[in-house]
């Protein structure tokens, strides 16, 4: 796992693209860890994949360098770096059996017959497909295609594995299904893999450590429960799960918490980690819908808001009311888990919340 | 609707009516094309393996069709490739530029090689017409040739680079087998047309005919008619040979990648 | 970065590798089409005499070719007989082309539009040949006419003359007409056609409001097709077009292997050329106004 005395394997430092006038990655700075499972987590345009090439040696960067391992790779090839990559569509050769591509990068190794054979059926192995060798690669189903991908490219003992929205393809069972796999593939190798997704609930289950990306630029770099409860400003937040925003009053900010008001919902006294962008005249909070709590008869708590329930939307195992709250033009959403007994309230009904200020966040 | 199917088949019976025409008579014994037919007769192809002068011109020809085939392919990789996998200036231009042969009347093409050739002081031979020849077949080997790199997933590449290639043996690794069907399909169709091809070999050839050019000079004779419709019969059964290979080949391509037929080459 | 490296890195561009990559074939077309394509626009200023050629720049060619009525009137001739094949041709593809696109399976396809596309490699030369052989007097057309008992003289205007030039062109160019015509139809989107009936329209309606003007693009593309090759056609004017159906091209090439006039020749290649661009963009330019138009 991540041991924090190692050298990172992988440093970008003030890494720029330009793609002719257009400034696709606008100087990111960051350090892998060695076995760490990384993810770039962002919207399309972002610049993830163009970052996931350029350390793949696909592209070249304009400016800065990209060191793996120590090494600055400026102007080394892709077959000559420490990295190998899953492509997102897979890229299995067509013409090759799944035995011949899983053993198509050990044509150079100078291994004998056998002993490719053997890696081979142990890589074949590792992904769950022992016994597909003498398959035609053209025949197999998606699920399979990404785990000869897989297999293909592990079977090099890189230092580092690249995966391109390897899941994106999949149906969501599958992609449930390939989530688990992948990150106890990467439990039982151990190396390095860097991630790219948009789908923010992949990263957040699969990832030790999250770079969240937007327009180029890295928003926010953290572990995912750090990116969940302490996003750094509003898009993260938004981008990340589902937030609640409200208008706030900074009311004072000189000692060791900060004071805000919250049409609304009352006081809060926020820690300095609850306020990531600093404090500014203009604020608002960000609240998930999950700390905030409908009371149901009887149930008391310290910080309690009133409002109407104006829809309630059903999810199976969770129900998300809309609420307005007394006092706030806002409507915020509260997620309440379905448990057996509890009384589902309607349109109309009056509620009464309890609100979490520990899981609140300040944005400037 | 009905009335459409049987226009259809008139239409492909007006299509191959004349070619249907040929071993017909070219097994007819008889001088005059014309009906009623008057028995069977394998006398004009004996005639034809005795023929110096034809063998000389099948030579000739089939020379300079597999040389043809085999640089226009070569050009057509070149000019499939760079436009299926990159982008660089006047792109649009010079790909066009390189297909114009396509439009352009085969005299004037002809008729300014030639004239071309004469001011260098080049004497006509095999291999002005070969140049010629690979001139217009070019643009067919780059129609054939784009459909095989457009239907090649392009990480596959650099899926093979990622894995430790370089450039050269993933071409030869991955690219090359991939393409291969165009390829010999590309091969094929350039050597039909060159084997073929009449105005731009009358016109550069000199003293080695090619096949066409050879029955061109014979078509002036009427005793010679039978014969010629004997050599008309091999040429075509051997034309339509090829494009069924060729056919064949295109379709297994499309197998081996896993793709669904769209038509056709062109 | 080094002068060295930024160099190796602008020689690695993406442009920089496919220019080099089309660099073979872009020089040959350069040398082969390009060069001799001047030279001949070259040659129709000059004049030869015998076997010399002088460069001295005159416009007599054109003077000569553009004001003899033989010249010109074989120009015209030429261009009437490419336009006749090229109507009739067209025509009679459209139905074959819609045939295909709308009446077959799907997975017959490719099997229909090979088999039209086969005669079209055999060799042209053959099948011109085949044309004269059967449209002669004493051939084979004739002599089922008259034995059937439908005519009594065999006819003497199917052959060596223009309308035996129409009709082996257009059996020679019909595949370059379906093939441009079929792609444009397949393209057409088949629910746009049951909106239209939905909306009310009889079938013949829905094909002239809907499917017809979709349809143009490939229409106009065949007629291209059609034309230009067949203005410079050699082959089948000089086999059965007689003394009337003789074309252009002939005429190019008796003035380069007979008179000794390359330079007439191409004055004649050169016209022949500027003729058919132009017809071609007025064309191009009519069909694109009346689209936008609708």
């Amino acid at each position: 796992m991540k041991d924090t005395n190692q050298e990172p394997i992988i440093a970008l430092q003030g890494v720029h693209k330009f793609y002719g006038e257009y400034h696709a990655l606008r100087g990111i700075d960051a350090e892998i860890g060695q076995g760490e499972f990384f993810s770039l987590l962002g919207p399309s345009g972002c610049g993830k994949t163009t970052l996931l090439r350029a350390i793949a040696g696909f592209e070249d960067i304009s400016s800065g360098r990209i060191l793996l391992d120590g090494r600055d790779v400026e102007g080394v090839p892709p077959n000559k770096r420490p990295t190998n990559m899953v492509f997102q569509s897979y890229a299995i050769f067509p013409h090759l059996s799944v035995a011949e591509n899983v053993g198509f990068g050990l044509r150079k190794s100078g291994m004998s017959g056998s002993e490719k054979q053997t890696a081979v059926g142990q890589a074949l192995e590792m992904v769950g497909l022992d016994g597909f060798g003498s398959r035609a690669a053209h025949a197999l189903s998606g699920g399979q295609r990404q785990r000869v991908a897989l297999a293909r490219a592990l079977i090099l003992k890189p230092k580092v594995l690249l995966l391109d929205e390897p899941l994106s393809a999949l149906d969501k069972k599958m992609r449930e299904q390939m989530q688990t796999e992948l990150r106890r593939l990467q439990r039982q190798v151990g190396i390095t893999f860097i991630l790219v997704t948009h789908d923010q609930e992949e990263a957040l289950i699969m990832s030790d450590r999250i770079a969240v990306m937007f327009e180029g630029e890295i928003a926010q770099l953290a572990p995912p429960q750090a990116l969940y409860r302490r996003p750094a400003n509003r898009r993260v937040g938004e981008f990340i799960g589902m937030m609640n925003f409200l208008p706030a009053r900074v009311i004072a900010s000189g000692g060791a918490t900060v004071e805000v008001e919250v049409p609304g919902l009352g006081r809060a006294a926020l820690a300095p980690d609850q306020c990531p962008a600093g404090i500014g005249s203009e604020a608002s909070i960000g609240l998930r819908p999950e700390s905030l709590t409908l009371l149901f008869d009887g149930q008391s708590a310290d910080r309690v808001a009133q409002g109407v329930v104006e829809e309630h939307t059903y999810y199976g195992d969770m129900t998300y009311y809309d609420v307005r709250l007394d006092g706030a033009p806002n409507t915020v959403s509260v997620s309440m888990r379905n448990m057996p007994g509890r009384r589902v309230l309607e349109r109309g009904d009056r509620a009464d919340l309890a609100w979490d200020a520990r899981a609140m966040v300040l944005f400037g | 609707m009905r009335g459409l199917r049987i226009y259809a088949v008139a239409y492909l019976v007006f299509l191959y009516a004349p070619i249907v025409l040929l071993p017909l008579f070219a097994f007819n014994d008889g001088t005059i094309i014309a009906f009623p037919l008057q028995g069977f007769t394998f006398d004009w192809f004996i005639e034809l393996t005795r023929t110096e002068a034809l063998h000389d011109a099948t030579v000739n020809s089939i020379f300079i069709a597999v040389t043809t085939a085999i640089l226009a392919t070569c050009f057509g990789l070149f000019a499939a490739r760079a436009g299926n996998r990159h982008v660089f200036p006047a792109k649009g231009g010079i790909l066009g530029f390189i297909m114009l042969p396509l439009v352009l009347p085969e005299i004037i093409v002809a008729v300014s090689l030639l004239v071309a050739m004469l001011q260098i002081g080049l004497t006509p031979s095999i291999w002005t017409v070969i140049a010629g020849h690979v001139l217009i077949c070019t643009p067919f080997a780059i129609a054939i040739l784009n459909g095989s790199f457009a239907n090649m997933d392009q990480s596959l590449e650099e899926a093979a680079v990622d894995l430790g290639e370089t450039p050269l043996s993933t071409f030869r690794l991955v690219t090359l087998p991939l393409v291969m069907p165009g390829i010999i399909a590309s091969l094929l169709i350039c050597f039909t047309i060159s084997l073929d091809e009449f105005i731009i070999a009358f016109f550069l050839s000199g003293n080695e005919p090619t096949l066409p050019v050879y029955l061109w000079g014979q078509m002036r004779f009427p005793g010679r008619l039978p014969v010629i419709m004997a050599l008309g019969t091999i040429l075509v059964v051997l034309s339509i040979m090829l494009l069924i290979t060729a056919e064949y080949f295109r379709r297994r391509g499309l197998r081996r990648a896993g793709l669904r037929d769209t038509g056709g080459f062109l | 970065m080094s002068q060295g490296a930024r160099l190796r890195k602008a020689l690695r561009t993406d442009a920089a590798r496919g220019l080099s990559l089309v660099s073979p074939p872009l020089i040959y077309a350069l040398l082969l089409l390009a060069a001799p394509l001047g030279t001949i626009f070259l040659f129709s200023f000059w004049t030869q005499d015998f076997l010399t050629i002088d460069r001295s720049f005159t416009l007599d060619n054109y003077r000569e070719a553009l004001t003899d009525p033989l010249y010109s009137e074989l120009l015209f001739r030429s261009l009437r007989i490419a336009g006749a094949v090229t109507i009739v041709t067209v025509l009679l593809a459209f139905p074959i082309a819609y045939f295909v696109s709308f009446y077959v399976r799907p997975d017959r396809k490719s099997l229909w539009l090979f088999l039209i596309t086969i005669p079209f490699w055999t060799s042209y030369l053959i099948r011109v040949f085949l044309w004269r052989v059967i449209l002669a007097f004493d051939g084979p057309v004739n002599g089922s006419l008259v034995g059937l008992g439908l005519i009594d003289e065999p006819l003497s205007w199917i052959l060596y003359n223009a309308n035996a030039v129409v009709i082996t062109l257009a059996h020679a160019f019909a595949p370059f007409a379906i093939l441009p015509i079929f792609v444009s139809l397949e393209k057409i989107d088949r629910s746009l056609l049951e909106a239209a009936r939905d909306l009310g329209e009889s079938r013949v309606m829905t094909f002239l409001r809907v499917t017809l003007p979709l349809a143009m693009p490939g229409v106009l593309a065949a007629i291209l097709i059609v034309f230009i090759p067949t203005i410079g056609d050699y082959v089948t004017p000089r086999l059965v077009g007689g003394s009337d159906g003789t074309m252009i091209a002939n005429m190019i090439q008796v003035q380069f292997m007979r008179l000794n006039n390359a330079p007439l020749g191409a004055t004649l290649a050169v016209i022949a050329m500027v003729s058919v661009t132009f017809i071609a963009l007025a064309l191009i330019f009519v069909t694109r106004r009346w689209t936008r138009s609708r």
